[in-house]
């Protein structure tokens, strides 16, 4: 049983040493002390026989999507990681749910949200190595109530040149996850996040300001309107519709109350630099 | 021809959740659960249609008086065909 932030899962495995490396990566994870997991994922074998003869991993849990490709087994690892994203995804309802990345500071966080590939995860990976808190890089629950965000520190998905980057960052390799080469997503390595992001995770923190973060552009800042952070917020959660009128006022606080920016950037340091700027500049 | 008009309504307040966002209004349905982002005239002819049924100049009087809004009768009509479209308005039978 595994503990993430608000959520507990339960992951079981056809086969030892996706499990086995889920522990080693997890290990500094306070112990679940819920007695039932909010979701299970198994990574089960794709076909018949395929279990020892070039075994492919299907993804299986409480929520599933039909058409999902059978991965290699060698990526395991990876397989069990989107299939705890995807129970999150499809089953989560105790608050508002939106791809996004967030770190936090003074208690206020900063909430990045984009399309894969944005930077929104290695934004908030190494801002998390530069005294804010990592909240995490895949998904910012928004409190339904309060309007509070609660982290999901979950391993950081590092791809591609984000991998480089982070070993430039990161002096510890012991936080590092094998390299995955190759996989659907591109070449992926995972990253535990620093101990005190993991020791914070049921701490929840004030949306101080939300970015829209664009890798590859040549830098510029811009504010955006709040129609247009609610319309794209309403596309970058997964439970928005399911959750009806408690999700339409949850967003609706959170867009009218929090600054929102588009910032475009060439380069981590850069973009860092930028949102050093922008955060003291807030009232 | 007041007799040909078509005739408006919709559903009542406690069916409508309204908040202003930066100039727009969002406006959450409960009915179909859908959120929709209107911009002006659209929040406005919502405020002025009632649950019983209203003929376009009615609203357009009420526009007028209401919000200073002006316009032509097809306009009217062409942003209730919109609203009747997102299921916020109906036409009487």
């Amino acid at each position: 049983m595994l503990a993430i932030g608000p959520a507990t899962f339960r992951i079981g495995s056809a086969w030892p040493g996706p499990v086995a490396q889920l522990q080693a990566l997890y290990a500094g994870y306070p112990a679940a002390e819920e007695a039932i997991a909010d979701f299970t994922v198994r990574l089960e074998p794709a076909g018949l026989g395929r279990r020892w003869w070039r075994p492919s991993v299907r993804i299986a849990g409480d929520h599933m999507l039909p058409d999902a490709a059978p991965m290699a087994l060698r990526h395991g690892l990876l397989a069990a990681e989107m299939g705890m994203n995807l129970q999150m995804a499809l089953g989560w309802r105790r608050h508002l749910l939106v791809h996004a990345s967030s770190v936090e500071k003074d208690g206020r966080a900063l909430v990045m949200t984009g399309e894969s590939g944005s930077g929104k995860s290695t934004l908030a990976a190494m801002l998390g190595e530069r005294g804010w808190r990592f909240m995490g890089d895949e998904f910012a629950l928004i409190d339904l109530a309060s309007g509070a965000i609660h982290p999901f520190p979950r391993l950081v998905s590092l791809k591609n040149e984000a991998i480089e980057a982070m070993h430039g960052v990161v002096t510890e390799t012991a936080r590092f996850g094998p390299l995955m080469a190759a996989t659907p997503k591109g070449d992926i390595a995972h990253l535990i996040p620093p101990a005190d992001a993991i020791a914070r995770m049921r701490e929840p923190a004030r949306p101080a300001l939300l970015l829209f973060p664009r890798f590859g552009f040549a830098a510029d800042l811009r504010p955006v309107s709040q129609g247009e952070a609610f319309m794209r917020l309403t596309q970058a959660s997964t439970n928005y519709v399911a959750l009806g009128e408690a999700g339409f006022d949850a967003l609706h606080r959170f867009v009218s109350t929090v600054p929102a920016m588009a910032l475009d950037f060439a380069g981590g340091e850069e973009a860092i630099t930028a949102i050093d700027r922008l955060w003291e500049a807030l009232p | 021809m007041a007799g040909q008009q078509r005739l408006y309504f919709r559903d009542g307040d406690d069916a409508l959740v309204l908040r202003s966002l930066d100039g727009l209004t969002l406006l959450y349905h409960r009915p179909s659960g859908i959120t929709h982002i209107l911009d002006s005239p659209l929040p406005q002819i919502i405020a002025v249609l009632e649950q019983e049924p209203l003929a376009p100049d009615m609203l357009m009087a009420r526009l007028s008086r209401h919000y200073d809004l002006e316009g032509d009768a097809a306009e009217l009509e062409q942003h209730l065909g919109s609203l009747v479209a997102l299921g916020l308005a109906r036409v009487a039978s």
